[in-house]
């Protein structure tokens, strides 16, 4: 069992290109469909539970789901399945690159990608608006956060720590008015 | 020597808590950390860290890490052995602390999650990772990764590259490494012709 449970993690981490929202159908076919470890209601639990904890979604998802079918030794077994071939390909990537940074034809290649790169960092800010519910009343929240960090240098995670205490004391007040916060 | 090791720790301890949202969210905290406060590297060399991250297969976030602890040993000087122990210590830390909460909480949050206090803390950390990400876009808008503003060829081409990935990534949802090394190949073609 831990050891069919490291081969599909591996074999998710390897193949996927893109990161955790790509893995997430992937994870699903493999878990719920192919393998028949837990039911879909129950792959449901872990995704609320991996996007509302903390850290890398789809590290999450190996934790919670390794948890359920195998305990403490699952979570290992996922986890490592899941990482091991990104960490050795990257390594070894990185290990190499030095030798042909300097190489003109690879320059040229990275003068052109680098501002698709930048694209690729901007694009999300729309699409997780969207999903976010940005709305008149709340813009103020993004916009300010990204000032802080662009033009006053402020860390991110002074910026993470009061968002989460503003969010416990704007949940506190509207749980006293017993008023529904958000945009609707 | 030993420093950097536990500095590389310490900082990726941290990276990994305070990541909310998904591995761009947590781009924002790497690049804070390595590329502004401690210069380690340049906005450059971390782009192409982020180019390098989004191609090759697995978690964002891990591969990031991963590189990113990598170059930030070897930057000072250091053999790869030991850049690849800073890597390895790099992407151990980023994990360790999330994963360690999945556990205390695991049975917890699956019976609380409708709690309305910790649905509002999410609403607004949900929020506020869009300007975190927002901020980390901005940051690396360098004159190294566009070129000096002005009527130059590096310039336009980037700018015209920067607005169409912009307008497919949002628009149609063209596949990353697609969009990539569509512009990997315009770089090598317009940069060697001009």
């Amino acid at each position: 069992m831990l050891w069919q449970l490291f081969a599909s993690f591996w074999k998710i981490g390897t193949f996927t290109i893109g990161g955790g929202y790509v893995m997430i159908p992937l994870m699903e076919k493999e878990i719920v469909d192919r393998r028949r470890w837990m039911d879909r209601e129950e792959f449901l639990d872990c995704l609320s539970l991996s996007q509302a904890m903390p850290g890398i979604f789809a590290v999450n998802m190996a934790a919670c789901i390794g948890r359920r079918l195998c305990g403490v030794r699952g979570v290992i077994a996922a986890i490592a399945g899941n990482i091991l071939m990104p960490i050795v390909l990257i390594l070894l990537f990185a290990i190499f690159f030095r030798y042909f940074r300097d190489n003109v034809y690879v320059e040229r290649i990275f003068m052109g990608l680098r501002p698709a790169v930048v694209a690729l960092i901007a694009a999300p800010v729309f699409r997780m608006a969207k999903s976010a519910n940005v709305c008149w009343r709340n813009c103020w929240i993004p916009v300010v956060a990204a000032l802080l960090i662009w033009l006053l240098g402020v860390s991110p995670v002074w910026v993470i720590l009061a968002a989460i205490v503003g969010g416990l004391l704007y949940g506190f007040v509207s749980e006293r008015n017993k008023k529904e916060g958000g945009c609707r | 020597m030993q420093m950097i090791f536990l500095k590389l720790f310490w900082m990726f301890l941290k990276i990994g808590i305070f990541t909310f949202g998904g591995g761009y969210s947590m781009i924002a905290l790497i690049q804070n950390e390595v590329v502004e406060k401690q210069g380690w590297m340049t906005a450059q060399e971390f782009t192409d860290i982020l180019a390098i991250s989004q191609m090759t297969p697995g978690p964002v976030g891990i591969n990031t890490a991963t590189y990113a602890g990598y170059t930030a040993v070897v930057n000072m000087g250091l053999p790869v052995w030991q850049g690849v122990l800073g890597s390895l210590l790099a992407s151990l830390a980023v994990i360790l602390l999330p994963v360690a909460a999945i556990l205390l909480v695991h049975s917890y949050l699956s019976r609380h999650s409708d709690n309305p206090l910790i649905a509002q803390v999410l609403r607004t950390l949900r929020l506020t990772v869009v300007g975190l990400i927002a901020a980390a876009a901005l940051l690396l808008l360098t004159t190294e990764s566009f070129g000096t503003p002005g009527l130059n060829i590096q310039f336009v081409v980037s700018l015209l590259v920067f607005a169409v990935v912009f307008y497919l990534s949002v628009r149609h949802r063209t596949s990353p490494i697609l969009l990539i090394l569509a512009s990997g190949l315009v770089g090598l073609v317009v940069y060697s012709l001009f």
